[in-house]
């Protein structure tokens, strides 16, 4: 019976059936869920490591160890933990190592489009692309089947529409697949310059061996339909074509690096016009024009966000769909924004009536840079907050860092922001880290971290303490505050941010969406007492609208956290219900 | 080649993703292909969220692209509004009539279209208006809002009653399982 299935529990799926043993991983949209379902499965260890890096080098260890191992991540992840990966490619595997890295065209939740294949080709390590829920299940084994076969880490790329798209999956046994002896072998597995040479000898002659079985391996291969018009493609993109294309021939390509260089040119003299359809870079395309194979794809389609079969029907057949209303109507978009109750709001709310320049970092709280909190001034990667404020400080002075404060959450932190916090130290900065501490790592949708005190399992294991960390790297200024108390976390941003020596703040107060977060109940406005200042409009919450003649709350998105009435100076908020409800 | 194309659209934290699981098990009971597709990450914090359900003999693309939704569920007036280049001409158009302002209009820098149904109505035949909050309240949790609609839009598939509940069962926790079948029944009998 076949079962429906996210692209990502069937990448899970298929890392059980393949009889793994280690995953590592952190989260990242849209990979998360690649881990989270591994965790269900007790038959495999699993993990949420501090970041990427660490991840893929525990899943480098598992490997080396004999164990089937895997790590998950996102694209922006694999740049985190390109490091392991660029010389894993040299080493090579005992058990097979699978590295899934699901990329976001559209940037659905990531803050650029960067293409993996081309992080893979500069690594010199093989690339899977599924396109569907059960091609994710059996590429994920074959991939594993590939990495022992030729001794090398293997990627298996994923996009959004493959990873967040369910599909139905036959389901199949856990091969039961023996930890493979480990053997000292320095040659292998120590990269020192003298034995590196040798292994990169052995990646070129590799690559070459693979291209080889691109070539046969039936997870590329060729659907011949009408000749006039052929398509090469891959992944997301193979099903927008099919829908656009119908019965032209294709060319579907399951391995996209090395790239089936006899197939495509089997492929290309049986057809009259090559179109070939991917998303983001002109990675295939490139490939066949090297190849002098004259085929036409991003002259057509753009090198920017997701396709579509719409898209495709109307760049390349000429088709425009027909607009089916005569609705003209402007429709206001509706960005996201931080939820009801969130803790962020205190934050970033004392930081805009501070006027301090803000560099922020990677979650939820990047959503304190939209009206109105409008408080945040630069977010480009994971810890970026903390060197950045540091960067600010040593080229505009001194005084900068006084009206300057890097904004971070404590997963982030643990992530990579600790590094730049000692950097701050050694190289006597004077500059003002906040730590968001929510207790959840909580854009990829609640995972525990280090700061949480439990495993992936759930578990409970040692936490680190925030404080006794930023002291033992040097700072001798830490202070714990509740976003939610705005008069005391001001006057600690404002001592803080003056301070002539390095400084943090832990604003401390859980995620709204955890499930032990219980507020008092939906707030309603007392219209005889508000004056429509709109003092508590600057707090940016969905519950409360400004209807032209009154302000009100919305009852079906308060919550209660009572955060507008810390601004409210005319006590115009009460409860739906009195007090005791 | 008979396929239904089920578009739902809403704001983040309105409980889509529910839905979507709901129409994914009834799907997979009626024997034919099924795909869902859903985004996950920063749009479920209050943006704008659509989901695609695709059942059929052979479903290649997960998406459901304009003109093509046999049935556009929409969670909220403002996101009907936006999403509906998207509904066939005869589709079936279902409105939860809630309106949840989003930031751009709360800061005055937008203005909430005014008659957002009846403009709809004016170019689709098919439109059904459902007051699910109030129904949901009815039942006892504001939370369900979608098994309300996912009632409203059972009536309008050929697929029978019992293997609604049935997905419903089977999705929903068993401690609100009654509460859910009762939002269901109440959206059923519109």
């Amino acid at each position: 019976m076949k079962q429906l299935m996210l692209g990502n529990e069937a990448i899970a799926r298929g890392v059980y059936e393949a009889g793994a043993k280690v995953a590592s991983a952190y989260p990242g949209t849209p990979s998360t869920e690649i881990t989270e379902y591994i965790a269900e499965y007790d038959e495999i260890y699993s993990e949420w490591a501090p970041n990427e890096k660490v991840a893929l080098e525990v899943a480098i260890g598992a490997s080396v160890g004999g164990a089937r191992a895997t790590c998950a991540m996102k694209h922006v992840g694999l740049n985190v933990a390109a490091d392991p990966l660029f010389t894993a490619a040299y080493t090579g595997v005992n058990g097979g190592l699978v590295i899934f890295v699901a990329d976001d065209p559209g940037m659905h939740s990531s803050q650029n489009e960067q293409d993996t294949r081309l992080i893979a080709r500069a690594a010199k390590v093989p690339v899977l692309e599924p396109s569907d829920s059960q091609e994710c299940k059996d590429f994920t084994r074959k991939a594993f089947e590939i990495s022992e076969q030729f001794d090398t880490p293997i990627i298996v790329r994923l996009t959004t529409r493959v990873a967040h798209s369910q599909g139905l999956v036959e389901l199949g046994e856990r091969e039961d697949i023996p930890l493979k002896p480990y053997a000292k072998d320095p040659g292998k597995y120590v990269m020192m310059p003298a034995m590196a040479r040798k292994r990169h000898v052995v990646v070129e002659e590799r690559l070459e061996k693979l291209t080889e079985y691109s070539n046969e391996t039936p997870l590329n291969h060729i659907e011949w339909g009408d000749r006039k018009i052929g398509v090469i493609t891959s992944g997301i993109a193979y099903q927008y074509a099919k829908e656009a294309f119908g019965n032209a021939s294709f060319l579907k390509l399951g391995m996209v690096y090395p790239l089936p260089e006899k197939l495509i040119r089997e492929f290309a003299a049986g057809v009259e016009t090559i179109y070939v359809i991917e998303e983001l870079e002109p990675f295939i395309e490139d490939h066949c024009l090297k190849m002098g194979i004259p085929v036409k794809g991003k002259a057509l389609l753009p090198l920017i966000g997701e396709y579509n079969a719409n898209l495709i029907r109307e760049r390349i057949l000429g088709q425009k769909a027909e607009k089916l209303n005569n609705i003209e109507e402007e429709v206001p978009v509706r960005p996201p924004v931080m939820c009801p109750g969130c803790p962020h709001r205190g934050l970033f709310y004392v930081l805009k009536k501070l006027k301090l320049t803000v560099t922020g970092d990677i979650g939820c709280y990047t959503l304190g840079t939209l009206a109105p909190l409008e408080s945040m001034d630069t977010c480009v990667c994971m810890g970026a907050s903390v060197g950045m404020a540091h960067g600010m400080e040593k080229a505009m002075g001194r005084d900068a860092a006084r009206k300057t404060v890097a904004v971070i959450g404590d997963s982030t932190f643990i992530h990579s922001g600790i590094t730049g916090l000692i950097g701050i130290v050694y190289n006597k900065g004077t500059s003002t880290v906040v730590i968001l501490d929510n207790s959840i790592t909580g854009m990829t949708g609640h995972q525990h971290n280090p700061t949480t005190g439990f495993t992936i399992k759930g578990e409970p294991t040692r936490q680190v303490d925030l404080v006794k960390l930023c002291q033992a790297v040097g700072v001798d200024r830490v202070r714990v505050c509740d976003p939610f108390d705005l008069e005391t976390l001001e006057k600690v941003i404002k001592e803080e941010v003056a301070a002539d020596e390095p400084s943090v703040v832990i604003a401390q107060r859980p995620c709204a969406l955890l499930k032990h977060v219980k507020f008092n109940g939906a707030l309603r406005i007392d219209r005889e007492k508000c004056t429509r200042c709109k003092m508590c409009m600057r707090l940016g919450c969905p519950a409360i609208v400004d209807r032209g003649t009154h302000v009100e709350v919305n009852p079906a998105l308060c919550v209660g956290c009572d955060l507008c009435t810390k601004v409210c100076r005319f006590n115009a908020f009460e409860r739906v219900g009195g007090d005791h409800a | 080649m008979r396929s239904t194309s089920i578009m739902i659209v809403g704001v983040g934290g309105q409980g889509t993703l529910l839905t979507s699981r709901i129409l994914g098990t009834v799907g997979i009971s009626t024997g034919t292909d099924v795909k869902v597709s859903e985004v996950h990450g920063m749009s479920q914090r209050g943006g704008s969220v659509v989901t695609y359900v695709k059942m059929g003999d052979k479903v290649h693309s997960p998406i459901i692209e304009k003109g093509e939704a046999d049935i556009l569920l929409c969670f909220e007036e403002l996101e009907a509004l936006r999403w509906i280049d998207y509904a066939k001409k005869d589709a079936s158009i279902i409105i939860n009539t809630q309106r949840i302002d989003p930031m751009p209009v709360i800061t005055g820098k937008a203005k909430y279209p005014e008659n957002i149904v009846e403009k709809i109505k004016a170019d689709y035949p098919n439109v059904v208006t459902v007051p699910a909050l109030e129904l949901a309240e009815a039942c006892g949790s504001i939370k369900a809002v979608n098994v309300v609609m996912i009632g409203v839009l059972a009536k309008r598939t050929d697929i029978a009653e019992e293997t609604w509940l049935d997905a419903i069962r089977k999705t929903v926790k068993p401690q609100f399982v009654d509460l859910n079948i009762e939002a269901f029944k109440k959206g059923y009998s519109l």
